[in-house]
C-alpha cells in the first residue's frame, strides 16, 4: 500500500473539510464508546482480566520462538502446512504459488488487516486472479477502490448515502428505480451478490485473531459469518498471521477472547468465534482439503528486546482509536498506511521506518485515553514519545521545531531566567491582550493560531508565582 | 531459510539462544496442564440459574429458545416453529445418531434430509455438542456427523441441544471436549473445525448500526432439550 504519512498534516487539515467524512465520524462518533462502557460495567472481573491478558502475551513474547516452533509442529500433524515469511514479497509470493498451484481464478477474502499490510489483492490481481472481499465493510471498499478506515469498521468514513450510490454505480444489472428503504435492503443486495461467489471460489483466504501452539489452531472472530463462508467452502483455505498472534494454550486464548469483543464492538463475544485445526478429516462432508497457515513477520521480530515490544501485545480490538480525540477528528485514511489511531501511531514507525512516519507519533495530544482502554494495557503514550525521541535523535525533527526545542530547553535549565522571562511574557500578552478574551493571531505562532485562538493571560501572574503566593499564605495561617 | 531467520531474529532480540531443555519442559508442561485463569463470578450459579443465564443471553444477541421435555416433542415443536415462521419442511439435517432417532413419522409433513448444507437451502437442523451460558454460546465442533456448512449456509439456523450440555463458562466446554473428543489424525482434542456461535449473523458496517442477516442465518432457533432433572426450574 502507498504511504502517505509524510503528508499526515495535509491529509488531516483536507479531512477537517471533508462534510461527508465530517458526517460519517459524528454518526459514528460515541456508539462504539457507549457499548464498550456497557460491556465493561457488566463484567466486574475486566480490570483483573486486562492484567492477566498483559501477563499471557509477555509470557508468550518473552518464548515466542518455542510457541512458533510448537504451533507449526502442531499445524503440520493436523494436516496443514506452514509457511514462514520473513517479508511482504515472500508472504505474496506464497499466497500466489498456493492459488496458481489451484489453478484459482476466484478467491474470497475475510476481513485481515495483515493481507491490506501485504497488498494481496493487488499481488493476485496482477497475476489474473480475482480476489473477492466478503466482509460487508471491505466489498464495499474494494468497489470504490480505497483501504480501509478503522480495523475493525473499514467503512467507518462512510454515509449510508455512499453505499447506496455505489451499489447502483456496479451492481448495473439490477433494476436501475429499485429502493433502499432500510440499512437491511443495503445489507441485502450484498448477501446476495456474495453468496454466489462464496460457492464459487476456488481458496479462501482469512486472516487470524489468534494462533495456538498447543493445537495448531487458527481463530478468526466475525459478526457477518462471511469469514466461516470463506474458510468452509472453498477447497483450499489460507490463513494469513503475522507471529505475535500465537498464544500458548486454548484458556490463554479464552481469557484474551473475553476482552476482545467488549473491547471492540462492546459485545459480550463475538457472534463466530472459529477454530480451525488442519484439513477436512476422513468422513467430513465439508471443509477445505488443504489448509495452509503463512506466518508473516514483516519487522515484527525486530520489535523484540527493543521500547516497542510491548505493542506485539496488540490483539487489534480497535478500543485506543474508538476513544482518540485526533481519530475521532480526522478519520483513519488521513494517517496515511493500514494501521490508523494510536496503535498506527507505533505500529507504522516500527514496521515501515520513522523517516517517512514522523508526523503520527507527534499527532497526539498525550491525553491517555488510549492506554486506559487497551484491554492488554500496551502503554502507547509512552511509546510515541520514544518514537519523538528517536526522531528528534536522528535529526529528523524539522529545524524550527528542533530550535524551538532547543531554546526552550536553554531557559528551562536556567529556572530564574525562565520564571523571569515567563512572567514578562504573560504581563506582555495581559496587556496587549486586555478587554479583548482571546488572541486570534499571534507573531511566530501563526500556525498554532490558524486552528484555534490563544486565551488572554488572566492577571496574576504565573503559575509557578500564584503557586508561591499560595503557599506563603498557607505557612501563614 | 526464512524460519531460521524468524527464530534467530527473535531470539537475538530476546538476548539468547534456543531455549535450554529444562526451560522448554517448563514450557511445554504448561501446554500440557492448560492452567486455567480467571472465571468470571457471573456464571458461578446453580445448575437452573446456568440454565436461565443461558436462556438470557441468547435472547439478548436476538436468538430464541424453545424447550422441549423430551426428543419424542421435537417434531411437533419444530413442525409448529416451521409453520409459524411460514418456512419449507423439507430441510438438511446433521446425520447424528441422536437426531436420525428421533421418532420423526410423527409428523409426516417434515422431511429431514442427513447431508451438509447447500447455498440455496432455507432451514438447517444442527445438533449441539455444548452450551455456554456465561454469553448464551453454542459449542459446535465439526465432524461427519455435524458438518460445518449447517451453522452457515441456511437462513434459518435450528439447533438441538441438550440442557445437560450447558456449562457455564468456555473452560468447562474445553475439558468437555478434552475428555469426549480424540481426533483421529492428531490425538488432541480438535476436530477440523469449532464455531463458537452466539445469535444469528450480523453487521454493522453501514453507519456503526446493527443489522441482522449479515452473511450467516439471519434467525437462530434453539430446541432445548430439558434432560437434566437438576437443571429445571424450581416447581416443575
Amino acid at each position: 500500500m502507498q504511504i502517505t504519512s509524510p503528508a499526515f498534516k495535509q491529509n488531516a487539515a483536507r479531512a477537517l473539510e471533508d462534510a461527508g467524512l465530517q458526517k460519517a465520524l459524528g454518526t459514528a462518533k460515541g456508539a462504539f464508546l457507549q457499548r464498550r462502557a456497557a460491556a465493561v460495567a457488566n463484567l466486574p472481573e475486566f480490570e483483573r482480566l486486562r492484567d492477566i491478558a498483559r501477563d499471557i502475551k509477555n509470557h508468550t513474547l518473552a518464548n515466542l520462538d518455542h510457541y512458533l516452533e510448537t504451533f507449526a509442529a502442531n499445524v503440520e500433524k493436523a494436516g496443514g502446512q506452514v509457511h514462514w515469511c520473513s517479508t511482504a514479497d515472500e508472504a505474496r509470493e506464497a499466497v500466489l504459488a498456493i492459488c496458481r498451484r489451484a489453478n484459482a481464478r476466484t478467491v474470497t477474502k475475510g476481513k485481515s488487516m495483515i493481507s491490506e499490510e501485504l497488498g494481496i489483492n493487488r499481488h493476485l490481481e496482477r497475476h489474473g486472479i480475482q480476489p473477492v472481499e466478503t466482509d460487508l465493510g471491505e466489498y464495499i471498499l474494494q468497489l470504490r477502490d480505497e483501504p480501509p478506515s478503522h480495523i475493525i469498521a473499514p467503512a467507518f468514513h462512510l454515509n449510508r448515502e455512499d453505499w447506496e450510490a455505489d451499489f447502483r454505480r456496479m451492481h448495473t444489472d439490477l433494476p436501475k428505480d429499485r429502493v433502499f428503504a432500510e440499512r437491511r435492503d443495503i445489507l441485502a443486495e450484498a448477501r446476495t451478490r456474495l453468496r454466489e461467489r462464496f460457492l464459487a471460489a476456488d481458496v479462501g483466504i482469512t486472516g487470524a485473531n489468534f494462533l495456538i501452539a498447543e493445537t495448531g489452531s487458527s481463530v478468526i472472530v466475525t459478526n457477518e459469518g462471511n469469514g466461516d463462508l470463506t474458510q468452509t467452502l472453498p477447497r483450499i483455505h489460507i490463513a494469513l498471521a503475522s507471529i505475535e498472534k500465537v498464544v500458548p494454550t486454548l484458556e490463554d486464548c479464552t481469557s484474551l477472547l473475553r476482552l476482545l469483543a467488549r473491547s471492540a464492538t462492546g459485545q459480550d463475544f463475538s457472534v463466530y468465534t472459529t477454530f480451525s485445526t488442519g484439513s477436512r478429516r476422513p468422513g467430513d462432508l465439508d471443509g477445505p482439503e488443504e489448509y495452509h497457515v503463512v506466518l508473516v513477520d514483516n519487522g515484527r521480530s525486530n520489535m523484540i528486546g527493543t521500547e516497542f515490544q510491548e505493542m506485539l501485545r496488540c490483539i487489534r480490538c480497535a478500543a485506543c482509536m474508538n476513544h482518540c480525540p485526533v481519530y475521532g477528528a480526522v478519520g483513519g485514511h488521513a494517517y496515511g498506511w493500514v494501521y490508523p489511531g494510536p496503535m498506527g501511531s507505533v505500529l507504522t514507525p516500527s514496521l515501515v521506518g520513522v523517516e517517512k512516519t514522523g508526523n503520527l507519533p507527534n499527532a497526539s495530544t498525550f491525553c491517555g485515553r488510549c492506554e486506559s482502554v487497551c484491554p492488554v494495557k500496551i502503554p502507547l503514550p509512552k511509546m510515541m514519545r520514544h518514537w519523538r525521541e528517536r526522531e528528534f535523535e536522528r535529526h529528523l525533527t524539522p529545524s524550527a521545531a528542533r530550535w524551538g526545542l532547543g531554546a526552550w530547553a536553554w531557559f528551562a535549565r536556567r529556572p530564574g531566567l525562565y520564571r523571569f522571562a515567563t512572567r514578562a511574557a504573560i504581563g506582555a500578552l495581559g496587556l496587549l491582550g486586555r478587554g479583548k478574551g482571546a488572541f486570534r493571531s499571534l507573531p511566530l505562532a501563526g500556525n498554532w493560531t490558524k486552528g484555534r485562538d490563544l486565551p488572554v493571560p488572566e492577571p496574576g501572574g504565573t503559575f509557578m508565582s500564584r503557586y508561591a503566593a499560595a503557599q506563603r499564605r498557607g505557612a501563614r495561617r | 531459510m526464512s524460519k531460521e531467520a524468524i527464530l534467530g531474529a527473535i531470539r537475538r532480540g530476546l538476548k539468547r539462544g534456543p531455549l535450554p531443555a529444562d526451560q522448554r519442559a517448563m514450557l511445554d508442561g504448561r501446554l500440557a496442564s492448560h492452567p486455567r485463569h480467571l472465571i468470571p463470578a457471573r456464571s458461578r450459579v446453580s445448575r437452573p440459574e446456568q440454565i436461565a443465564l443461558f436462556i438470557r443471553n441468547v435472547e439478548k444477541e436476538f436468538g430464541t429458545v424453545e424447550r422441549v421435555p423430551d426428543l419424542a416433542a421435537v417434531p411437533a415443536a419444530l413442525a409448529d416453529y416451521l409453520a409459524a415462521q411460514n418456512l419449507p419442511t423439507a430441510f438438511p439435517m446433521a446425520p447424528h445418531p441422536e437426531l436420525l432417532g428421533i421418532p420423526w413419522d410423527s409428523r409426516p409433513l417434515l422431511q429431514p434430509e442427513p447431508r451438509r448444507a447447500q447455498g440455496t437451502d432455507q432451514v438447517s437442523l444442527q445438533h449441539g455438542f455444548a452450551g455456554i451460558a456465561e454469553t448464551g454460546t453454542l459449542m459446535l465442533p465439526s465432524a461427519p456427523e455435524r458438518p460445518t456448512t449447517l451453522n452457515l449456509l441456511a437462513d434459518t439456523a435450528v439447533v438441538l441441544l441438550r440442557a445437560s450440555r450447558i456449562h457455564g463458562a468456555y473452560e468447562e466446554a474445553w475439558d468437555a471436549l478434552r475428555a469426549e473428543h480424540r481426533d483421529a489424525r492428531t490425538g488432541g482434542p480438535m476436530p477440523r473445525n469449532i464455531m463458537f456461535v452466539t445469535g444469528p449473523s450480523r453487521s454493522a458496517d453501514i453507519e456503526q448500526t446493527l443489522e441482522l442477516g449479515a452473511h450467516g442465518p439471519r434467525r437462530l432457533h434453539i430446541l432445548l432439550l430439558d434432560d437434566d432433572p437438576a437443571a429445571l426450574p424450581p416447581g416443575a
